[in-house]
């Protein structure tokens, strides 16, 4: 009888050894506390924020701990809470977390390679991609970069077009986080009203696009077709909805006490803190800093509609989901202004460089016909430079590093993802909440990890 | 074009740049006494570190007297208060590209820096776990080299030429 355990119990632990070699992270997991420098441990705690004020005090490191009192757990990468597959390695002190190491790279599928052989036509069928949820603003920080290069003077309506489709993005990215929160924290009925509200948007979206999703709509000198035929009372009837059932949803969860239980003081984050490791978006802003690229650094129109930048006090989670939650109704007020003062003209530049000519010409003209095809098959030609541009995202700051080499191709693509930034920050804001805390910490943070991957 | 900050090291060549008020062009000797005198002014934020392999790049326009090599880090910082944005371009080198860490200065560039090291090879002295973060550990090469070549995936039609 004890020969059968003693093989179980051998078959068992080959087993456990078969698996952690099978999905280790080598390096670059979390390691145990018994191969890591206090140097180390401090930086893996947060404690190395040297930003004004804050200095490496080595009571919060903890070095006198031992690994037989704590315990290396995995959460991730096909957890439902962590919002796609990011893996985070967590050293728990019982149900306490003392560690946090979050190991990404899972969804990294080569975008800024291939970015690099797509034409700039091209490019933004690929960097829609990146955050899933907000297509249009990946598109549009794209396209700033290549307008930039070219110098391309954008007609006006192309300019209140994407900032109308930007801001029902952004409803719709903020909807869907409210909706996964809410989950997270055990509202599945908010989960269900958030995607309910997101498909009014996406309907537009096909509508306008041709796709709920990935909609490769903002193009380099424009957009990529004009609104619909009655497309102010769709986005009237948007407005009306997500308006008032952000009232209810404000109603359903602000005063809720179990969700203020879970939200309010967990996982502060100070401004010194969040802007020495990058952070950025509503992250910041829940800190107090009323940073917002759209306010601060304008672009497309923004310094000519009217609308509050929302900023928090305290850094924590519930200022998160407060000023998330205020934005929507921000970017509500601001698509109203674009349905009222939509001017009328072209969508797109008339830039004979960029543009291909009206389907119409086609028809008709030959040298239309060779310049449509020229300009779908090699592309246009961008002059030799370099561009940063960065438009406000929802989860934050993203930016667009283009180099050219006069070519019709990015000669190196790289995409500053807010996300990848902010997920910076979930060793510091986990630190010493509890397993459950860890869930509202990842949820607040809104990572989308095609993003953080790219 | 604004001025560099008092506290930056002499003989820092400058240049004017797209969407953004001043780019420098510092050796790599300069390059982290260069940052701290940018952060020490008010830029509060990193916002971006990226690589750039000029590997067959027929020639960019750079000031007089920096010396081009294949491989440049790029940073972008943000003032926050002051609502500027800098470039910091600096030539990190041809052969084992290497240049100093910013983590003492911006604690936010450690998993940026990871993210050049794993894609370019670019080496950062002073990184405190400078590991791959988006690639496998056990990948060989550095995939956004430009000598390293786009994959392809056999397709059913094995005439066909592939892309590219």
């Amino acid at each position: 009888m004890s020969d059968v355990t003693h093989e179980t119990t051998v078959r068992v632990a080959e087993r456990v050894e078969r698996l952690t070699a099978e999905t280790s992270e080598g390096p670059q997991g979390l390691r145990e506390r018994r191969s890591t420098g206090p140097d180390e441990l401090g930086r893996e705690v947060g404690a190395v924020l040297r930003g004004t004020g804050i200095t490496l005090d080595p009571r919060d490191v903890d070095v006198e701990r031992h690994d037989d009192e704590t315990m290396i757990i995995n959460m991730g990468p096909a957890h439902p809470a962590t919002h796609g597959v990011l893996r985070l390695m967590l050293e728990l002190d019982g149900e306490y977390v003392l560690r946090t190491k979050p190991v990404i790279g899972y969804l990294h599928t080569g975008m800024e390679k291939t970015g690099e052989t797509l034409s700039y036509v091209q490019g933004a069928t690929n960097v829609t991609r990146m955050d899933y949820l907000s297509p249009i603003s990946n598109e549009l920080g794209y396209c700033t970069a290549v307008e930039t290069l070219l110098g391309v003077e954008l007609p006006e309506r192309a300019i209140w077009i994407r900032m109308m489709m930007a801001e029902l993005n952004r409803m719709a990215s903020h909807l869907v986080w409210m909706a996964t929160n809410g989950m997270d924290l055990g509202s599945t009925s908010m989960m269900i009203y958030g995607f309910r509200e997101r498909e009014l948007i996406l309907a537009f979206f096909e509508k306008t696009t041709g796709l709920r999703m990935n909609n490769n709509y903002v193009r380099p000198g424009g957009v990529a077709a004009d609104l619909p035929d009655g497309w102010e009372d769709d986005v009237t009837v948007i407005c009306d909805t997500i308006l008032e059932r952000t009232d209810e949803y404000d109603e359903l969860l602000t005063g809720q006490p179990i969700f203020r239980g879970r939200m309010e003081g967990v996982a502060p984050i100070s401004a010194e803190e969040a802007m020495a490791l990058g952070v950025t978006g509503p992250i910041l802003r829940s800190t107090g800093v009323a940073w917002d690229l759209r306010r601060t650094m304008p672009y497309l129109a923004y310094d000519q509609v009217d609308f509050d930048v929302i900023v928090g006090t305290y850094g924590d989670n519930f200022d998160r989901f407060a000023v998330r939650l205020n934005e929507i109704r921000e970017s509500v007020r601001i698509v109203r202004q674009c349905v009222e003062r939509m001017p009328g003209g072209d969508y797109r530049a008339q830039d004979a460089k960029v543009t291909p000519p009206p389907r119409a010409r086609i028809d008709e003209s030959m040298e239309a016909l060779i310049h449509h095809f020229k300009l779908f098959t090699e592309g246009f030609q961008v002059p030799v430079g370099e561009a940063y541009t960065a438009i406000e995202s929802p989860r934050g700051e993203l930016g667009c590093y283009l180099v050219s080499d006069g070519g019709p191709h990015p000669f190196r693509m790289h995409v500053r993802a807010p996300s990848f930034a902010n997920l910076q920050a979930v060793p510091l804001m986990m630190r010493g909440g509890m397993v459950s805390d860890a869930i509202t910490v990842i949820s607040s943070i809104d990572p989308i990890l095609g993003e953080v991957d790219r | 074009m604004i001025p560099l900050p008092p506290t930056a090291p002499p003989g820092v060549a400058c240049a004017d740049a797209l969407a953004c008020d001043v780019a420098c062009f510092p050796t790599s000797g300069a390059y982290l006494d260069l940052v701290r005198a940018w952060r020490d002014d008010g830029f509060e934020i990193c916002v971006d570190l990226c690589g750039v392999d000029y590997l067959g790049h027929p020639g960019r326009v750079l000031p007089e007297g920096v010396v081009a090599t294949r491989f440049e880090v790029v940073v972008n910082l943000l003032s926050v208060s002051s609502r500027r944005r800098v470039r910091v371009r600096v030539q990190a080198g041809d052969r084992e590209p290497r240049v100093h860490s910013l983590f003492d200065l911006y604690p936010g560039t450690e998993a940026m820096e990871r993210e050049a090291f794993d894609l370019f090879g670019i080496l950062f002295d002073g990184h405190p776990d400078l590991t791959r973060i988006l690639m496998p550990e056990d990948w060989e090469g550095h995939p956004l080299r430009k000598d390293y070549a786009v994959g392809r995936v056999p397709v059913q039609f094995k005439e066909a030429p592939g892309p590219r």
